[in-house]
């Protein structure tokens, strides 16, 4: 499962190691029942972190301010239950992916004309304002005792959010898999292309005639969309939003998963949540006080050792054989 | 004929520094031009102000008699305006054939389109290819630019900008960092450049743009010394006070 880098002479078309993770999901639903709620949390994290890689791996854009469009879709979704008795999930989601597409247009065409330091700690203040708001505004989001009270209703008035988790899997399955195919599409795009061209090198860019501040504002804001559908997910999956979604640290934590998984490789937002959050909820029950440092000791050895995350060791051994064989 | 760029008391100055002193310029249409003058004479900075990358102090600019002075860089290079760089800009971890295609899919307007593959689009392959082969460089379309030879890379910093199909190409030192011997093969290829491309060359080498150029306008502080045919300017003293006797490396 190498780089997926798109381009003029990248073959498109799905290879077989790529429904492994989609066997692995659907094995998984099968094989650990009692594991569903923490999987469910992972596909939605993985969803999350495919936005980011579309930014952060093939634009360029480095941010840590990505759960200010989580937050918003999840917010959205859980005040449109709770405050206004929405409670149809289609409705809610798609909600949650407008407002966290407008929130992306509006942000991004101010913060992408600047760049490097300047645009991550404008990335950062967005989120930081929105937490704020958030937390001041209890009426509509309760504050710092989070929103209670988000009423899900059955998916298409058949499927009923049961409370092993079942349909919740099974629902947020299905929507990773419509944004996989959605970016996938694009990376492999001439429009994913000149995203790739904009990170390699900006200036040449302009030079050939591309609109690179638009080019970068419509990335950010398909990628703001699709964590905003993440955010309704969680939100629908826990029936309660906590301003913890819109959290420097849940930004920083979906950074270092993918980071975790390989940065501009698609699989890498697939393989870094699952990675994190299991280990995370492993390390959280054997050492309840200590958990945060087995995930440093992570990083710490996968930026050190393996600068293209798990997915680039694998790439590493894969060469070795080849060049032995 | 009338000019295809022309350039009207163009000025820029940094400060109390003028690195542009009412530059007028013009470049006939398939012009084969080149701009010399010592380091420092104000040739990067002409060649900025001409693609849009810095803003002029005053005067204008005209591209096929239409004046481009407010145009951002992008639209200049809708209008047929390309350039090279001095120092090569390309997409290193990118295949030579991506590092075209890229510029022949923004010349297309292929580029913003989302829903079929890159490598769908055969227009583009097949174009980049053609351009690719005509440079020489067919044999190494899949390779990554960081793979590959400087002589090699430089020439691609030339096929990106053919790909754009510009009516107008500025040269900014394409044989520079080339070793003497290898400078004739960017010259052969730029003796094979399209006739009707007006070229503005800016080099150091001095072999090159003698061999290369009809015309030459010499540049010195900012203002535009002399300008005239290869032979003029071999024979004109205070070119030769100013720039060949002063420096005749390169």
């Amino acid at each position: 499962m190498s780089r997926h880098a798109g381009g003029y002479s990248a073959d498109p078309r799905i290879r077989a190691v790529e429904w492994l993770p989609w066997i692995v999901a659907v094995a998984a639903f099968f094989v650990l029942p009692e594991y569903l709620s923490l999987g469910a949390r992972i596909l939605i994290y993985i969803l999350y972190a495919l936005s980011l890689d579309l930014i952060v791996g093939y634009a360029g854009i480095v941010t840590l301010g990505h759960s200010a469009y989580f937050g918003l879709g999840a917010y959205v979704a859980g005040i449109l239950s709770a405050k206004a008795g929405i409670s149809d999930p289609m409705l809610q989601l798609a909600a949650a992916a407008v407002a966290g597409g407008l929130l992306g247009v509006v942000t991004g065409a101010i913060i992408l004309r600047t760049r490097a330091l300047t645009l991550l700690m404008l990335t950062l203040a967005i989120t930081s304002v929105l937490l704020e708001i958030a937390n001041k505004a209890s009426s509509l989001t309760g504050g710092a005792d989070g929103l209670s009270g988000v009423v899900v209703a059955p998916i298409f008035g058949m499927f009923k959010f049961d409370i092993f988790g079942k349909t919740a899997y099974l629902y947020c399955l299905v929507v990773l898999l419509a944004g996989w195919w959605l970016v996938r599409k694009l990376i492999y795009s001439p429009f994913g292309t000149s995203l790739t061209g904009v990170r390699e090198n900006s200036l040449r860019m302009h030079a050939i005639g591309a609109p690179v501040y638009w080019r970068l504002v419509l990335v950010y804001t398909l990628s703001a969309t699709i964590a905003g559908v993440a955010g309704g997910l969680i939100t629908q999956t826990n029936q309660f939003v906590g301003l913890n979604v819109l959290s420097f640290e849940s930004a920083g934590e979906l950074l270092v998963m993918l980071i975790l998984g390989g940065v501009g490789r698609i699989y890498g937002a697939f393989v870094g949540p699952v990675v994190y959050l299991i280990a995370q909820d492993m390390l959280a029950k054997q050492f309840p006080e200590y958990w945060y440092l087995g995930i440093g000791t992570m990083l710490v050895l996968v930026v050190m050792f393996a600068r293209g995350g798990i997915l680039g060791i694998f790439d590493g051994l894969l060469a070795k054989l080849r060049r032995q064989a | 004929m009338s000019a295809v760029l022309e350039t009207r008391a163009l000025c820029k100055s940094f400060g109390a520094l003028t690195v542009a002193d009412k530059i007028d310029f013009k470049l006939e249409p398939g012009a084969r031009h080149a701009l010399i003058g010592p380091n420092g004479a104000g040739k990067t900075t002409f060649v900025n102000m001409l693609t849009g990358v810095l803003p002029p102090s005053s005067g204008r600019i005209m591209l096929g008699g239409e004046d481009i002075t407010a145009l951002g860089q992008a639209t200049r290079v809708k209008l047929g305006l390309g350039r090279t760089f001095q120092i090569n800009a390309l997409f290193r971890r990118l295949p030579v054939l991506d590092n075209v295609a890229l510029a022949v899919a923004e010349r297309r307007g292929v580029a913003p389109r989302m829903l079929r593959a890159a490598s769908a689009h055969a227009d583009v392959r097949a174009e980049s290819m053609e351009l690719l082969a005509t440079l020489g460089l067919a044999e190494d379309a899949s390779q990554r630019i960081l793979d590959l030879p400087y002589g090699k890379q430089r020439l691609v910093e030339i096929a990106i900008a053919l790909g754009l199909k510009p009516r107008v190409l500025l040269l900014d030192e394409p044989a520079a960092g080339v070793p003497s011997l290898e400078s004739h093969r960017i010259l052969q290829v730029l003796d094979k450049l399209p006739p009707e491309i007006a070229i503005l060359i800016i080099e150091h080498d001095m072999d090159l743009v003698f061999r290369f150029a009809q015309r030459i306008t010499v540049l010195v502080q900012g203002e535009v010394l002399v300008e005239g045919t290869p032979e003029e300017i071999g024979k004109d003293k205070r070119v030769h006070q100013v720039y060949l006797g002063e420096q005749r490396h390169g």
